[in-house]
């Protein structure tokens, strides 16, 4: 076997050199009747076999890059510099392991403490930790933290909340007996989430851009929010909107949470992606996750080390203030390039053209009859109300070689009012070609 | 001295070279790297895209209305920049990594090439089905592997990390036992156990009730029988465990755990030792989550991501969470929400949005098929020998704290071989960084003094281990020999010297901050 490097030779050698006949006289602590005969799985395969059998099944597959492609709801389809994924598959960043030897893990450690600098940036806020699995459970996160800050059990959710990640602080706090107080969906942005917030609520939780695109003004919610104790949680899914729209941090947002995959990340089906996590600095020593500081060594020269550490659960066990171990560290790398590679000058200017082509999108298939944008605002994504079952209408577009978004009723299942509603985004990937044969497809199967 | 035509010396010159200090402080190949926002501008950019023309935006008064303040590079300088702060990391490419219940082995290039396939990292979660069978199919052929390897009945994919795949498992048995009309808030978690577990247990509002281990390092049944009541919702157990042993009893105090209608959760970070070898469903586990990083090789990438799938016992099976691969006449087909559950199918809800970690599901079974059932066999017989190897190589130096017998896929000893020599773990981890190793797991688990876990996986050849073993031992018997300063100083040829972690947590310094204006500095 190509991965495994010794002779039969060596393995008797070592077994002598043990002191033991058989190498089943190393498993003799497995009680006899349980140990396994054999497996009912194929026999080892050479690299060319492993390559078709998976080659056969992506084969199956419609790459997003092959058509006009549309889709997004909390994934985004981006252009990554080459150079990126150069980068991260360097020997020394794939193949090391969490960084708990500073003196040999600089590289990773300085990455993350850029990392954090970075996300500090970009939201708005004071500290951020060095990732965490992605934008859904970085917002449950949120809500276990806010609950540690103001000891209070009831999260407030606006309707504007991507429905995955709803579930998933829904689903933890149902069995952590929180309360969570969701509001209905909110395609309009209309709802009012400040007559929700009462005396009781730890967070809320609003997203914005909302699932459906809307902008959401979070200043006059986190003003409410702090008039009763409570912290404003930020949620985003799309962090190349924070080169052009005012981030939370300068809204009043306590916590900003959000995934990161946008930059430097592939779809990939939906993971690895990156949480991103941020706060004020007075919450610190409450956030969940790894987080990385400046210090000097024995020498005085900078280095870094992961700190704070005794928050963490290989320190603190029950106590801890997550359960959180590995992280996201190689899609964390790989958004860091990317922005410092965008820098400055160039995210702002791809966040323009991704509001750009998605405002064309717009315009263009709401002159199509009976087809409408709902958004009154939107950064490259917005729902669009077409005649009929959005479902139908979607896979009816595929079958036409566009993928044209995501039905509303694939995430909130069950909803009438909602089935005529698609998700619809645009980003930098989008040519003029794309958007005409969205609109010349639309016009086809409406 | 000898020279060429030019006058060029073509050998060395032989005068001593006692260290000296450089202008740039760079060490020949190692090179001090400044930060990002020491050398990055904000009107640089390393991507270059057209200014759009002009437009009516649809923003409202949501535009960013200050800078970001994000310094940017160019594709030259950021190269660099990455590059060389890579050189700055140690990693299972280029040495042994030895961390005891990390499971450093290779990682294969195969797996990083398939999963750049377009077909595979180029789809989007919610792309129509119709679009993604191939993905849906490969979800479902990593879950034929995970049971047949475990002899379980179902198996929850979404997990995104070995911890999250405990708060998985954790949450099917606290829906299981709900569903029971019962209340069982307490968990059992034996001393030994990684802190993710009663972190775990404690994020769901259990009380958690340590478990004392028993002399040779193994959970008693008869502890485990004491602390039984209908009080407890489950034992969260490592095994092999922490100590790199095998818990021999295990399907006893399974037997125990669910005559007291409890559940047994088993942490599967040590499964690289067991595949091929016994299977966990018929060890009596009724959840176990597997680390694709660990046991199946997906990189580590300098920490995550990972991926945790569950696997259930038929007790747990119905609760397994959104969304689910479920086979059908037709073929394998995703369930992604209630509205399309089946008879018999309780889902306690979701873990994350979308269908967890693709791009690992698809390294992990690259790895499989590479091995095959005898491969994966191999590997875990190999990881055994090898830890194996690395305990005979050492036992006369070093100290076992439970008696010198045979270990699973990894070895431990204590510090009691460094009593009198004022050489701590900590120091002499260090020293084996001068000697180019990374160290082993240091101070876990909690229940030896001073542990030293060492797992060198099946990834070392034999010559490998020759020479880790002949340093460990120099090292010890220089400990012995009274030579304190050269552990107390180590180490001293890493990029960094040791550094103060006790100042990084004293005075936080998280994210950059320009320097102080010169005027202000003065003061």
């Amino acid at each position: 076997m190509r991965y495994l490097p010794h002779s039969e030779a060596d393995r008797q050698a070592m077994l002598r050199a043990i002191g033991v006949g058989a190498i089943d006289d190393l498993f003799l602590d497995i009680p006899e009747p349980l140990r396994v005969g054999a497996l009912d799985l194929p026999r080892r395969a050479g690299e060319l076999s492993v390559e078709r059998t998976i080659g056969r099944m992506a084969a199956k597959n419609v790459a997003a890059g092959s058509v006009p492609f549309f889709v997004g709801a909390g994934a985004y389809r981006h252009h990554v510099p080459a150079s990126v994924d150069h980068l991260i598959q360097r020997s020394e960043f794939l193949t090391s392991y969490t960084p708990y030897q500073p003196e040999i893990t600089q590289g990773t450690l300085q990455v993350l403490f850029e990392f954090q600098t970075q996300v500090a940036h970009l939201t708005g806020m004071e500290v951020a930790n060095a990732s965490m699995y992605d934008g859904s459970t970085a917002t449950a996160e949120a809500v276990l933290m806010a609950h540690r800050v103001t000891r209070r059990k009831k999260a407030v959710l606006s309707g504007g909340l991507h429905p995955h990640y709803r579930a998933v602080v829904e689903g933890l706090s149902k069995l952590a007996s929180d309360t969570v107080a969701a509001l209905p969906p909110d395609p309009a942005g209309t709802e009012d989430i400040l007559a929700a917030i009462d005396a009781e609520t730890s967070c809320v939780v609003v997203q914005s851009p909302s699932v459906y695109g809307q902008l959401i003004d979070l200043a006059p919610i986190a003003q409410k929010a702090h008039a009763v104790g409570a912290l404003l949680v930020a949620v985003f899914t799309e962090v190349v909107s924070l080169g052009l729209v005012e981030p939370p941090g300068a809204q009043g947002a306590d916590i900003v949470v959000g995934e990161g995959q946008g930059l430097g990340n592939a779809l990939s089906f939906g993971g690895p992606y990156v949480g991103l996590f941020a706060t004020r600095a007075k919450y610190v020593r409450q956030m969940p996750g790894r987080l990385c500081g400046e210090t000097v060594d024995a020498d005085g020269r900078r280095g870094f080390v992961l700190t704070l550490s005794t928050r963490e659960q290989h320190i603190r066990r029950d106590k801890a203030t997550s359960n959180i171990c590995t992280n996201s560290g190689l899609c964390a790398l790989a958004f860091s390039i990317h922005t410092t590679l965008l820098g400055e000058t160039g995210l702002a200017r791809l966040a323009r053209i991704n509001h750009m082509n998605a405002v064309a999108l717009a315009e263009s298939l709401s002159e199509l009859a009976g087809v409408s944008v709902l958004n009154d605002s939107f950064f490259n994504e917005f729902t669009l109300r077409v005649p009929g079952d959005a479902a139908s209408v979607v896979e009816a577009l595929a079958e036409r070689g566009v993928l044209g978004g995501v039905p509303v009723s694939r995430l909130e299942p069950g909803r009438p009012e909602l089935a005529d509603l698609i998700l619809v985004a645009s980003t930098e990937i989008n040519t003029d070609e794309d958007r005409a044969a969205y609109a010349a497809a639309l016009a086809e199967v409406l | 001295m000898t020279m060429n035509s030019v006058g060029r010396p073509t050998a060395p010159e032989t005068a001593a070279a006692a260290p000296i200090g450089t202008f740039t402080g760079n060490r020949g190949l190692a090179v001090e790297e400044p930060l990002l926002f020491e050398i990055g501008r904000h009107d640089v950019t390393g991507v270059d895209l057209d200014e759009p023309g002009r437009f009516a935006p649809r923003l409202g008064a949501h535009m960013r209305r200050a800078p970001i303040d994000l310094p940017g590079l160019s594709e030259p300088e950021a190269v660099r920049h990455y590059v060389r702060l890579s050189q700055k990391n140690y990693a299972i490419d280029s040495g042994l990594y030895p961390l005891g219940s990390c499971t450093m082995k290779h990682n294969p290039r195969l797996n990083e090439k398939m999963a750049r396939l377009p077909g595979i990292a180029d789809i989007h979660p919610l792309q129509p089905l119709s679009t993604v069978s191939g993905a849906v199919e490969l979800m479902a052929e990593l879950g034929r592997w995970l049971l047949e390897m475990t002899g379980m009945r179902a198996v929850a994919l979404s997990p995104k990390a070995g911890a999250h795949g405990e708060l998985c498992g954790m949450m099917a048995i606290k829906a299981a036992v709900e569903a029971r009309g019962e209340a069982r808030p307490i968990v059992l978690v034996p001393e030994s156990a990684h802190g993710t577990n009663p972190a775990t247990a404690a994020l769901l509002g259990f009380r958690v009730v340590p478990v004392p281990a028993r002399a040779d390092g193994t959970v008693d049944p008869e502890a485990v029988r004491k602390l039984l009541s209908p009080q407890v919702a489950a034992i969260m157990l490592t095994n092999p465990n922490t100590c790199g042993l095998f818990e021999r009893d295990v399907v006893e105090i399974a037997r125990a755990v669910h005559e007291a209608g409890a559940y047994f959760y088993c942490d599967g970070a040590n499964f690289n030792a067991i595949v091929g070898k016994a299977k966990v469903g018929e060890l009596g586990v009724d959840a176990m989550h597997i680390n694709l990083h660990k046991t199946f090789s997906t990189p580590h990438g300098g920490g995550g991501p990972g991926a945790g799938p569950v696997v259930l016992s038929h007790r747990l099976a119905a609760f397994a969470p959104l969304p689910f691969v479920r086979m059908e006449a037709e073929g394998p087909r995703l369930v992604e929400s209630e509205a399309e559950l089946a008879e018999g199918e309780t889902p306690f809800g979701r873990m994350v949005a979308f269908h967890g970690q693709m791009g690992m599901y698809v390294r992990a079974l690259a790895y499989m098929l590479s091995h095959g059932a005898d491969g994966l066999k191999q590997a875990s017989e190999d990881a055994v020998l090898n830890a194996n190897y690395v305990r005979a190589g050492l036992r006369d130096l070093f100290s076992q704290p439970f008696g010198d017998r045979p270990c699973m896929h990894e070895v431990l000893f204590d510090d009691s071989f460094l009593d009198g020599t004022g050489v701590t773990t900590l120091d002499f981890a260090k020293a084996m960084i001068d000697e180019g190793y990374h160290p082993m797991t240091m101070y876990f688990p909690l229940v030896v003094h001073g542990a030293m876990l060492i797992e060198p996986t099946e990834s070392e050849s034999k010559a490998s281990l020759d020479l880790f073993v002949a340093t460990l031992r120099d090292l010890a018997m220089r400990a012995r020999a009274g030579e304190t300063d050269r552990f107390k100083a180590a180490p001293r040829y890493a990029p960094r010297r040791r550094l103060d972690e006790t100042r990084a947590a004293r005075t936080p310094k998280l994210k950059w901050e320009p320097p102080a204006p010169f005027e202000q500095a003065a003061e």
